[in-house]
């Protein structure tokens, strides 16, 4: 321990907090970057791992708490960049229109001058050549012409290259992901080598074979705190688990824990050919758990086109989706709340394709008392209500219709506590009376409402959890996959 | 060695350009010399430049819809106040320009659509222009008119021009380190923010580029027709857009091509010269234009499928 603390200070972010709304990001979080080591960092969606690594790199300021570049009080993205601070982040940022070079030339601001094409060029071949021996780039294409998992490898190796300094400290968000096991492997063994010369990583992974064969300390976070800070000999995957779980609660809910049987309502064949098959009977509320952005959206958006074609919307509907981004494809932001409740449902308002008003109010009125939006007249503008309010309303307009399935997509993201118990109290209710939820949360707590779930990995299902199983361990345990990249 | 998805972009307007060409000499053998070239080109040359100003704008993702407004409104400065007191035609042209730079910063900063803004600008331009010359009228700067029908050995001026265009704003925009920021900020603005990169800056000086080379195609309208009117480019807008389209750039992504943004307006200039050889009525020919547009978009449309198609393979 003595000996870490005499190592230099590359970055140290201290009782952070940062707030988005009601959500609490980050609640008082600490992490410390020395010179010369891999940090892991593990936690579960939404504990907070990708906000710290914004306010490291200076993306964000934090609202309250320290941040220090080499014990140097600064802010922002170029304090971070001086300071040696480079990022890899999950979803690509290298810009497809531009070849290898251009876009080292925009990471790096001291390429310039008189032939800094060649220059640029050599830098990313000599890094990639280090990083991936052997790899088969054509460094003079352009991004777009490129496979994921060489945009991945370019964009590393950029990040890793340096000019006339090389980078002190290189956050990695998920590299692996869209490598096979051998790069990623190549990878690791770069990390340790980049270590050991003196530099810091600071690696985020969902394979926890790698975080635990790569990194001298683990940090694990949980709702935007960190929970356990130790040198990584100190774990295995299994203490590992449960350190990102929560310690197990008290069910609060009694739920089916027969299995249906007999047609499914709905249903999918495995997704990209393995894994295993979805179904789901009348009367359920099903889960589609995992780590964000492992294929769940997708699985929804599939299911519903599945009895619901793209080109000539049927009739009658028989599934309604609640979509998760509220502003991007949810509200209405002009009309009014009644307008954005109704508007699913306006076949079975109108006679004669002309909206009967009188129906359409007695509609507003009765789901106003039902889920409780909370405003004084339902003519007033969406925007006017509070985020979870808003959401309410997304849900009534679901539930208003006829439909006998319904797709939810996250939607409970932003939303408080309050709201969400009475949500959740309205789901339980309508399963009861033969509807069928299917619902993707990157919550816990609402996965555990459900009476099966399915977890996601890498666009496949993996498990199938029933009634007592559904446990945020276990959630957890088939969302990391243990060994190599799958 | 490997076709860059830079180059398959740009075979089809040359394509269709060598086509046009081809149908327009099998009609016309007379067209086939220097006189015949330079008159159907000719007109291609201010069209050319607005295109590429349009295609600046187009590179950080914004559509400027005052650009055939703008264009009127310099070609009215270029044959009265350019011509009559150089100094003030030369400043309010600088005015022009730091006007485009601000719309840039304020489509910037207040995340305003571009096609609302240079909506709004246009009406200002096609005033001022009115103001300027409420009738039709003025005359050519000498020195405009002069480098307009200049007479190169070999090659006629249009062709020339239009080399010369293509060749500098490939310079600029495919070469340079300004370019590169700028398709930057069109592929994939935060990352070149995360840079460190002031993206701010960036569009403020693409938009201020864009203005110069609108400047330019109005002073080389005016030293085509010698006389300038306020409404005398405002088809320049649409056509300035269909050129950048035709010529293989795209409306989002930053995917530009300055060399095809030319070819594109000499395209769309030869389609009309096309269609009068063809004996098609006036009254059909923006419809049969419109065809020809069509046409060559599907066609690409139809490649980028099956570049696409390998790619997933």
């Amino acid at each position: 321990m003595t000996q870490i603390l005499k190592r230099e200070e590359v970055v140290a972010a201290r009782g952070v907090r940062i707030t988005f709304g009601a959500v609490k990001a980050l609640d008082g979080a600490d992490l410390v970057i020395h010179a010369g080591e891999c940090v892991g960092l593990v936690g579960h969606n939404g504990a907070g791992k990708s906000t710290i690594v914004n306010v490291i790199n200076g993306g964000l300021t934090p609202h309250e708490g320290s941040l220090t570049y080499g014990g140097r009080d600064e802010r922002g993205i170029s304090a971070a960049r001086a300071n040696g601070v480079r990022c890899v982040f999950q979803e690509l940022s290298l810009c497809p229109n531009l070849t290898v070079n251009e876009n080292a030339r925009i990471m790096h601001a001291d390429l310039k001058g008189w032939n800094w094409r060649s220059r640029a060029l050599s830098l990313v071949k000599t890094q990639l050549q280090e990083i991936f021996p052997g790899h088969a780039i054509d460094c003079d294409s352009t991004i777009d012409d490129l496979s994921i998992a060489e945009r991945q490898m370019v964009e590393i190796a950029i990040s890793f290259a340096g000019t006339d300094k090389k980078p002190k400290l290189v956050i990695l968000d998920e590299p692996t992901s869209s490598l096979d096991a051998g790069l990623a492997a190549q990878l690791m063994a770069y990390i340790r080598k980049f270590v050991t010369e003196g530099g810091s990583v600071l690696l985020i992974s969902h394979i926890l074979g790698e975080i635990l064969s790569t990194s001298s300390r683990i940090v694990v976070m949980k709702d935007g705190r960190v929970v356990a800070d130790r040198a990584a000999g100190d774990f295995n995957t299994h203490s590992l688990v449960e350190a990102m779980g929560n310690v197990v609660r008290e069910q609060e809910f009694s739920r089916k824990t027969t299995r249906k049987t007999g047609t499914p309502a709905l249903s999918m064949p495995p997704r990209r050919g393995h894994g295993l098959a979805f179904e789901a009977h009348r009367g359920e509320l099903i889960g589609l758990a995992g780590l964000g952005g492992h294929g769940q959206t997708e699985a929804l958006l599939d299911l519903y086109l599945g009895r619901n074609s793209n080109w000539w919307p049927t009739a009658a509907k028989e599934i309604a989706f609640v979509a998760g981004d509220r502003s991007l494809n949810g509200t209405f932001p002009l009309w009014s709340i009644l307008k954005n409740l109704s508007i699913a449902s306006l076949g079975q308002l109108s006679s004669r394709k002309m909206i009967d008003d009188g129906r359409e109010q007695a509609l507003g009125e009765s789901w106003k008392k039902r889920i409780e939006i909370r405003t004084p007249d339902m003519g007033n503008r969406i925007l006017s209500l509070s985020g979870g309010n808003q959401q309410k309303v997304l849900f009534a307009r679901a539930l208003a219709t006829t439909a006998s399935i319904v797709l939810m997509d996250d939607p409970m993201r932003g939303v408080d506590i309050g709201t969400k118990q009475e949500v959740y109290e309205i789901l339980r209710s309508e399963a009861a009376s033969g509807r069928t939820f299917i619902w993707y949360s990157t919550e816990m707590d609402e996965i555990r409402l459900c009476d099966r779930v399915y977890v996601f990995r890498e666009g496949a299902i993996v498990a199938e959890l029933v009634g007592e199983d559904i446990t945020e361990k276990n959630v957890l345990a088939a969302s990391f996959s243990e060994g190599a990249a799958a | 060695m490997k076709i860059s998805s830079g180059t398959i972009r740009l075979i089809i307007p040359a394509a269709s350009l060598a086509l046009l060409l081809a149908a327009v000499f099998y009609m016309q053998p007379r067209a086939m010399s220097y006189t015949g070239l330079n008159l159907l080109f000719n007109l291609a040359v201010p069209i050319a430049l607005a295109t590429i100003a349009q295609m600046l704008i187009m590179s950080v993702n914004d559509l400027d819809l005052s650009m055939g407004t703008f264009v009127s409104f310099c070609a009215c400065v270029a044959a009265t106040v350019l011509q009559t007191s150089p100094v003030l035609g030369v400043l309010i042209f600088i005015g022009a320009i730091l006007a485009y730079a601000a719309i840039g910063v304020v489509i910037h900063m207040r995340e305003l659509p571009s096609i609302v803004v240079t909506l709004g600008m246009s009406f200002v331009w096609g005033g001022l222009a009115v103001l300027i010359l409420p009738s039709p009228g003025g005359t050519a700067p000498t020195w405009a008119r002069w480098v307009m029908t200049a007479k190169p050995p070999l090659v006629p001026m249009a062709i020339v021009a239009s080399i010369v265009i293509a060749a500098v704003t490939h310079y600029i925009v495919m070469r340079s380190s300004f370019g590169v920021l700028m398709r930057g900020v069109g592929g994939n603005n935060r990352s070149v923010e995360r840079a460190g990169w002031s993206v701010l800056g960036l569009r403020a000086a693409t938009y201020a580029l864009a203005g110069f080379f609108a400047i330019l195609s109005g002073i080389a309208l005016v030293g085509l027709t010698t006389s300038a009117d306020a409404n005398i480019a405002l088809r320049y807008t649409l056509l300035s857009i269909a050129g950048v389209i035709l010529g293989g750039g795209e409306f989002v992504g930053g995917k530009v091509s300055p060399i095809g943004a030319v070819i594109g307006a000499l395209t769309l200039t030869l389609a009309g010269s096309f269609l009068s050889f063809m004996r098609i009525s006036p009254d059909w020919q923006i419809g049969a234009q419109g065809a020809i547009l069509i046409v060559v978009l599907a066609l690409r449309l139809a490649l980028n499928r099956l570049e696409k198609r390998e790619k997933s393979q």
